[in-house]
């Protein structure tokens, strides 16, 4: 059944400062009632469906790099902060201890030598809306000099701690989000990535 | 923050003692097809007043401000939720706000109430959580769920918190657990116990008699985490009543005293940084020098096997209260058991075995109501209630349920609020012919952890007996 959905699906521009939403958003479907076995009406469904436009704001420039192989980490740079120099992965916009504007810096390279896998899961189920292929793995990467662990989702090879894994970018229509970067284990051929992804 | 001032770790001190006067739970199901959320709510109000003899219009009388929580306006559907809900208890005009901490929801519910007391503001507070988990199919919940990790990172990954959570019980399951079969079986043991006490409990609404092999044998929900492993989802509502000395001895003859302390630690566990570990009054420097030795991977503190939250709320409330050593000063404890795995982490970080033993609370038989190595007394009996896992995870309720557990203990009316035959009945739940009486006999004291997320927030609520008031504590 057409929903309609894809017709003139709605998208979104910023003009002068201000969100500018362009085409159609909402796509209207009836109630329906919720009854039981004996036909008593208990309830109703409430059907909709919804579109945020969310600003990334400064961290924007972490979503808009991924697509372009690039991997945008925070420095804490002011050198009366107890912990300056500290990097943040994932991008902290303001440092966490004295609120200065973190410098951005490119962490691609460093990603690339040397990621090593903290901890581990691995899953079957996903909630509503899931866009990752099943079974998800999730991995927790440490890389050198950076005092956080970020989490990503594991695409080619068994996870394992400590093991090696390596970035991989959506160079090709990027989605502008997290999952614009993926993980692969150390060796893995580049004829092997996923559509769109490149090291 | 990886270093904390004094004045951030400065013990709280209440203007004056607060005590938990009464409280009411309604049933906890997967669902109530046929009921509102208002009419749970009222069912949780109306035992609290019966509980101490009043009508609910008599109770009502004495309340000055209401707190209430529930985790997701999203389940529900329904902004302003809290409104409503007050608006149907029939409590204008008085002030009212929500309260919102994750999982720590029903915790941080009763923290607020306790504070509004303690402060002078109200002689008499309600705190009411609930959830409404039911009116979205399973995996928009987990969808909605999933939205209380951060979204732009967190999120789009897989739409499924437990995801998120696994990666802490396979690092614990790693490190500390060595992963040795015999650390897995004692996870598994977590989940039968408070599963099988959940039988005895008329609003439990995932009672099983299961093994450890059932629970081995459970589907895989995210590896390491095996079904048996995860709570439930639940709904229902949970409410208690705190107030001032005076107007506690007004209501009621054996008010409890109430402490409550609170933590916190980052949404991310990606955001964690390294810092020394701090430390519980049972514990000293010296005894986690060589833990990185005895256990390699725990270089981290608290990396992604440990709950700073938890360490610092029961940091505030142990302080309060003058607790020296809970196992000790505790005659029973409820936890946060969300999973397996993370029950033994809070074992750690609320000082009931140091870190790295966790385990030993669960196989020493301490953690039992009858230990079964010795078949005598447990030392420190934990989840009665069938906790998280057997009884109910129906979030904005789940703090406040525990902590009327508790309470249920102390003022030795366990039998009468779990046995009693018409509960059963209006339940419409079979009470099973080997019901058993798990009164804590003698009980004078017990601890609640309320916890939210991958440890974003924790609250540590300290019941105590008004006779039997520890040592120490800000108001000795
Ligand atoms: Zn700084």
């Amino acid at each position: 059944m057409s929903c309609g959905c894809e017709e003139n699906r709605g998208t979104v521009k910023v003009v002068n400062g201000r969100y500018k939403p362009s085409g159609k958003f909402h796509f209207p479907q009836p109630n329906t009632p919720i009854r039981n076995e004996q036909g008593v009406l208990l309830g109703i469904t409430n059907p909709r469906d919804i579109v945020h436009m969310h600003s990334y704001g400064g961290e924007a420039i972490f979503f808009e790099s991924l697509g372009k192989g690039k991997l945008m980490a925070s420095r804490c740079d002011n050198s009366d902060c107890e912990t300056t120099g500290s990097i943040y992965m994932p991008f902290r916009i303001h440092c966490p201890d004295c609120l200065a504007k973190n410098t951005v810096i490119d962490i691609t390279d460093k990603a690339k030598a040397n990621s090593i896998v903290h901890s581990f899961m691995i899953t079957e189920r996903t909630g509503a809306f899931n866009t990752l292929q099943i079974p998800i793995k999730f991995v927790n990467i440490e890389f050198d000099g950076v005092c956080t662990i970020l989490m990503g989702a594991l695409v080619r090879g068994e996870p394992s701690i400590g093991m090696k894994v390596i970035p991989i970018f959506k160079t090709q229509n990027p989605e502008y989000i997290i999952t614009d970067m993926l993980w692969v284990a150390e060796g893995t051929p580049a004829s092997d990535l996923p559509e769109g992804y490149s090291f | 923050m990886i270093t904390f001032s004094d004045k951030q770790l400065k013990s709280p001190k209440m203007q004056r003692p607060v005590y938990l006067v009464t409280g009411g739970m309604s049933k906890f199901a997967r669902a109530f097809p046929d009921k509102r959320t208002e009419e749970l709510v009222i069912d949780a109000m109306t035992e609290a007043a019966e509980f101490i003899n009043m009508t609910p219009a008599q109770l009502k009388k004495y309340i000055h401000t209401c707190y209430y929580g529930h985790f997701a306006d999203h389940f529900g559907d329904q902004l302003l939720g809290e409104s409503v809900i007050h608006d149907r208890l029939g409590l204008d005009p008085l002030g009212n706000i929500g309260v919102k901490t994750g999982g720590a929801t029903g915790g941080s519910t009763l923290w607020e109430a306790y504070k509004t007391v303690a402060s002078g503001y109200s002689d008499c507070t309600l705190a009411m959580g609930w959830e409404r988990m039911d009116e979205v199919p399973t995996d928009e919940g987990n969808n909605y769920i999933s939205f209380a990790a951060d979204k732009d990172w967190e999120t789009p990954m897989g739409h499924i918190y437990t995801g998120y959570y696994a990666v802490m019980a396979q690092k614990y399951w790693q490190v500390f657990g060595k992963e040795e079969d015999s650390f897995r079986r004692t996870m598994a043991e977590i989940a039968v116990k408070n599963r099988g006490y959940a039988r005895f409990n008329p609003h439990a609404q995932g009672p099983m008699k299961i093994t450890v092999e059932d629970v081995l044998n459970s589907p895989t929900v995210a590896y390491p985490l095996l079904a048996l492993d995860c709570c439930l989802m639940s709904v229902g509502a949970a409410c208690g009543i705190l107030a001032d000395e005076k107007t506690a001895y007004e209501m009621t003859d054996n008010p409890l005293r109430i402490d409550i302390g609170a933590g916190s630690h980052t949404l991310r566990v990606a955001d964690r940084r390294n810092m020394e570990i701090p430390l519980l009054p049972n514990e000293t420097k010296d005894q986690y020098a060589d833990l990185a030795q005895r256990f390699p991977g725990s270089d981290r503190y608290p990396g992604f096997t440990g709950f700073l939250a938890a360490r610092v709320a029961a940091h505030y409330a142990y302080n309060m209260t003058g607790i020296k050593d809970p196992t000790e000063d505790m005659d029973l404890v409820e936890l946060h058991d969300a999973f397996t795995i993370s029950d033994i982490q809070t074992y750690e970080d609320i000082g009931i075995r140091p870190y790295g033993e966790g385990r030993t609370y669960v196989e020493s038989g301490d953690c039992y109501h009858t230990n079964p190595n010795t078949g005598q007394p447990g030392k420190l009996p934990a989840n009665l209630s069938g906790g998280l896992l057997g009884n109910m995870h129906s979030v904005g309720a789940t703090g406040i349920m525990q902590v009327l557990e508790i309470g249920h203990h102390i003022w030795d009316r366990w039998a009468e609020m779990h046995g009693d035959e018409k509960k059963w009945a209006k339940f419409d739940r079979q009470k099973p012919e080997d019901w058993t009486d798990l009164q804590v006999k003698g009980a004078k004291r017990g601890l609640a952890i309320s916890h939210a997320g991958v440890g974003s927030h924790v609250t540590c609520t300290i019941l105590q007996h008004p006779d039997k008031i520890l040592p120490g504590g800000m108001f000795e």
